[in-house]
């Protein structure tokens, strides 16, 4: 049966909530993208859902005119797994922060990474808690000085690429809420990919943490201090595309454009994509975005609506009666 | 059979007997008494069954913390517990005689494996000199058998390895106690049979074992005579089958989904005593059931609380130290208005206390231990077989009220068992859940007159809504942090709570109308305190019982009944929960804590004597 779906405008998908954010917040921008990526889908509105946890990026549901839970603290990953499971025709999202995701949350994020349960997490990562005012996250780097650490943080910090691959994520990319046309397109990369997609986004919190990023992100540096990976195409940067990198047995070289290496996340090995996100670590070298890991797995809620769909078919539905009139059985007259 | 069931000896009935077998926790004891169970069933015995297991798996054999013990209480005439003291110990090794001896029924039974009183057996139970020589049994019937022995005999020619022929203990005894209480053989032959399909060696062996066992009875005169506990004629007609709590609840879940025409997903993350209901519900697939074993406590509740929010009848089951982790996310679903059905089969506690223990202790927690005003319904099953029906209870105030309800059992329950006369399906009340799919008006936060809003289901064009945790405006469900409209809205969920006094029923008294004591019970104190009761009427005393499912919201009509009793005792197994908000809810009257938190239910005796006490003083 074929059912004809009137497309979505970005509009469709504004809710007649007032948007709360401060102004000049990333979260905006990224609001306006998931919008923009999600009207085209060809997806029904009603079949959007959105899951959210707490802090300033998990407000996120109240502004899409689709279905939205906004949960508690650090547990949208198991809501989204009930949500999804009881009803795989659901196209459900999660929206989460970095201290949301990798503080509370960190338990449940890499179990839903683990079970590739089809849903897509967009983290909004300012390596600052916002909602709380200010205190350093689990994504802050070392020496942070922030409201509860006033001489420096001393805690080294998550690199959320990597502990998505470490999770055994089958979808990890990352995008930055200063590039529309980049995030858009990593959004929909997301959206097409079958189990857990995992989309770190660079946001920027223009209260506590104001231009975390700039160093790579901003617009005048960002060719030459980001490498967009995207599948089959050759591992290039720079303002004219004009540098490289290739991969040499366990570390990665830079090169020339020429010599790069053709980037493959669908490989069987997550190796290569580790070696990638640990590129952040090495101030020479540029920070990896777009998508780093691309692979097919079984999807958690598809094999467990299947177990309960093929007992109902082996089986038949079953008879409370039988349920209950079952064992050893005696009369008392 | 060619035996004559006593032919040579005399046949003495009983009315009723206790028997406990104990033993090292690889011994068997737990499949032995269910064995004696399941035909004592069948002969039509009420009964009531207690195991009394260790934490560890498999504590060093031959131990006292490895005594695994399994107590059966079987009769002809109405009973309500698994019995205070045992007529009959079976101990298969020093360990399970010096741990169990001393619930012994003076002049009772003891059968004693001798092939394990040997002097490292002593060591190891740390026992010394042999109870068996110092003349600490005298004042019982010690009945001696080297069964090590006996089965290694019997077994002569079969193929199974020495290790595996003493295995085969557990049959060999059980076919002792069959002969003692002139019981069949058929229903564990039959069951060996079902049991070892693959491994006939094994049936063989086992049947064997029993066999042999029966036949010593007659055999080598151990005893004075056979006993026969006649079938028990004061049950009600019907059709029964042998029920422990937790199989009950999660038959009831089913039960409850069905006639709310839901399908379950069931959240949740092991845990003693309640893991039994994960096993169980994830073998009902083709009831579309839902099963998912989740990284946590809480992640368990929120993946139900999603299960519920997209449609389905969203459970979790768990024990103390769970419902402490999910105290948040019960809120949420207190806030979002779902239905959601959280089981708690309470353990001692605090911390992770006595996993294997029974307490009543998480019913405080249970009503008030969330954040904020999270009013939620707290009902209480009372016996194995009530679970079914309180499973069913708390499925249709999820659904017709769209609130989480906690449904309490414990320890005592999950594991003890009773004859449950089955109901029949066309007296189950439907209950069928409405989903609103007309956007025509709709509103997030309207109510029905149950103060219940609409459920709907996501992917329902038209009706697209958000909803969370922070307050929301009355009606439209927007965050609203209004000052009148969060007391508005605390006193909406409040109201709900309460309408729902109005769908359940007052709780009949049994005994005088008007006594000198009312014994007020909830949960698992059921047994002991309708035994101590009825002994107490039947010995003239003034003293009437009442008991209560619904423990939260309390239903209508107590004040006026407890104005009939001079002094309303209040039995807990914890140090008095429910009477101190008895306390605070009805001030006028007199109510006794009466508090027992040693891990074990109130046996009869227990009451008997409280109620004594306040009558004489």
């Amino acid at each position: 049966m074929s059912v004809t779906i009137a497309p979505l405008t970005k509009k469709d998908l504004k809710s007649d909530q007032d948007v709360r954010w401060c102004p000049g917040c990333g979260d905006y921008a990224i609001l306006n993208a998931a919008q923009g990526a999600l009207a085209k889908l060809g997806i029904p509105k009603e079949n959007f859902m959105w899951v959210s946890g707490i802090g300033c990026s998990s407000r996120f549901p109240y502004y899409m005119d689709c279905y939205g839970f906004h949960t508690i603290h650090g547990r949208a990953p198991a809501f989204a797994t009930g949500i999804k499971t009881a009803n795989p025709e659901l196209s459900v999202w999660i929206a989460t922060g970095d201290g949301d995701c990798f503080s509370i949350g960190g338990n449940h994020i890499i179990h839903l990474l683990r079970r590739n349960v089809d849903v897509k997490v967009l983290l909004f990562n300012n390596e600052i808690y916002g909602l709380t005012k200010g205190q350093y996250s689990p994504t802050s780097p070392v020496g942070h000085r922030s409201k509860s650490t006033p001489v420096g943080s001393v805690d080294r910090p998550f690199n959320p690429l990597s502990v998505a691959l470490g999770a055994g994520a089958t979808f990890v990319a990352r995008t930055m809420d200063n590039d529309m046309k980049h995030m858009t397109l990593t959004i929909n990369q997301s959206a097409a990919h079958k189990g857990t997609a995992f989309v770190e986004i660079y946001q920027n919190c223009v209260i506590f943490n104001d231009g975390a990023f700039n160093e790579v992100a901003e617009k005048s540096v960002r060719k030459s201090k980001t490498i967009d990976l995207q599948p089959g195409q050759p591992m290039v940067y720079g303002a004219e595309d004009e540098k490289g990198l290739r991969l040499r047995e366990f570390h990665v070289e830079r090169c020339t454009a020429e010599e790069a290496d053709i980037w493959d996340p669908t490989d069987a090995s997550p190796a290569r994509a580790f070696l990638m996100a640990q590129l952040d670590q090495d101030p020479e070298m540029p920070n990896p975005i777009g998508i780093l890991r691309m692979i097919d797995a079984p999807i958690f809620d598809l094999e467990v609506t299947k177990q309960v769909t093929d007992a109902v078919e082996k089986k038949g539905r079953g008879k409370l009666e039988d349920l209950i009139y079952a064992g050893d059985l005696w009369d008392v007259e | 059979m060619t035996q004559e069931i006593g032919t040579e000896l005399p046949l003495q009935q009983q009315e009723s007997v206790v028997i406990r077998f104990a033993g090292d926790s690889g011994d068997g004891m737990q499949i032995t008494g269910n064995q004696f169970t399941g035909t004592s069933a069948i002969l039509g015995n009420d009964l009531a069954t207690l195991p009394d297991f260790p934490a560890e798996i498999r504590a060093p054999a031959g131990t006292r913390p490895g005594v695994s013990g399994f107590q059966i209480h079987f009769s002809s005439s109405d009973i309500h517990t698994p019995g205070d003291a045992p007529d009959v110990l079976v101990a298969m090794n020093p360990a399970a005689l010096a741990v169990n001896l001393g619930d012994l029924k003076q002049g009772g039974i003891i059968v004693v494996n001798t092939g394990n009183f040997k002097a490292t057996d002593l060591k190891k139970a740390k026992v010394d000199p042999s109870p068996l020589e110092d003349h600490s049994l005298d004042g019982y019937r010690v009945i001696k058998i080297d069964i090590n022995e006996r089965v290694k005999m019997a077994l002569a020619d079969s193929p199974l390895s020495s290790k595996d022929v003493q295995r085969c203990k557990n049959f060999y005894t059980l076919g002792l106690m069959y002969w003692l209480y002139s019981r069949p053989l058929e229903t564990t032959l039959n069951w060996l049979e079902e049991k070892f399909k693959k491994k006939p060696d094994l049936v063989k062996a086992n049947q064997m074992a029993l066999k042999a066992g029966y036949n010593a009875g007659d055999i080598h005169e151990m005893f004075q005579g056979q006993y026969e506990v006649p079938a028990c004629n004061t049950m009600p007609a019907g059709k029964y089958r042998n029920i422990m709590g937790n199989p009950a609840l999660s038959l009831g879940l089913v039960a409850g989904a069905e006639l709310a025409k839901l399908d379950i997903l069931l959240g949740a993350y092991p845990i003693t005593p309640a893991s039994d209901i994960l096993h169980q519900l994830s073998n009902y697939k083709n009831f579309g059931v839902i099963t998912m074993q989740m990284e946590d406590e809480i992640a368990a509740i929120c993946a139900a609380i999603g299960g519920s929010y997209a449609g389905h009848l969203g459970i979790t089951a768990t024990s103390g130290p769970g419902m402490a982790l999910k105290g948040e996310a019960m809120g949420l679903a207190v806030s979002a208005e779902l239905p959601l059905v959280i089981v708690d089969i309470q353990r001692a506690g605090p911390s992770t206390g006595m996993p294997t223990k029974v307490e009543q202790t998480d019913l405080l927690q249970s009503i008030f231990g969330r954040n904020g005003e999270a009013p939620m319904p707290v009902l209480a099953a009372s016996t194995p077989a009530d679970c079914f029906d309180m499973a069913i209870e708390a499925c249709r105030i999820a659904v017709e009220y769209m609130t989480p309800v906690i449904l309490l059992s414990d320890n005592y329950l999950s594991n003890g068992s009773e004859p449950w006369m089955l109901p029949k399906l066309e007296d189950l009340k439907p209950f069928e859940a409405k989903f609103r799919t007309d956007p025509e008006g709709y509103q997030p936060y309207s109510r029905d007159e149950k103060g219940a809003r609409p459920w709907v289901k996501p992917g329902t064009p038209g009706l697209e809504h958000r909803i969370g945790g922070l307050e929301k405006e009355n009606l439209t469900g927007n965050i609203c942090y209004d000052a009148d409209n969060h007391e508005l809205m605390t006193n909406l969920r409040q109201a709900k709570l309460m309408a729902v006094r109005e769908s359940i029923p007052t709780p009949e008294v049994t005994g005088a109308s008007d006594a000198d004591v009312l014994v007020l019970g909830w949960g698992s104190t059921l047994g002991p305190i309708t035994s101590a009761v009825d002994k107490s009427i039947v010995a003239g005393k003034s003293v009437a019982r009442i008991h209560l499912r619904h423990v939260w919201p309390l239903p209508h009509g107590l004040d006026e009944i407890f104005s009939r009793y001079k002094l309303i005792l209040v039995p807990e197994n914890n140090l008095g929960q429910m009477a101190r908000i008895l306390k605070s809810e009805y001030p006028t009257h007199n109510f006794h804590s009466y508090a027992k938190v040693q891990g074990k239910p109130f046996t009869t005796t227990d009451i008997l004597a409280k109620i004594t006490e306040i009558l004489e003083s």
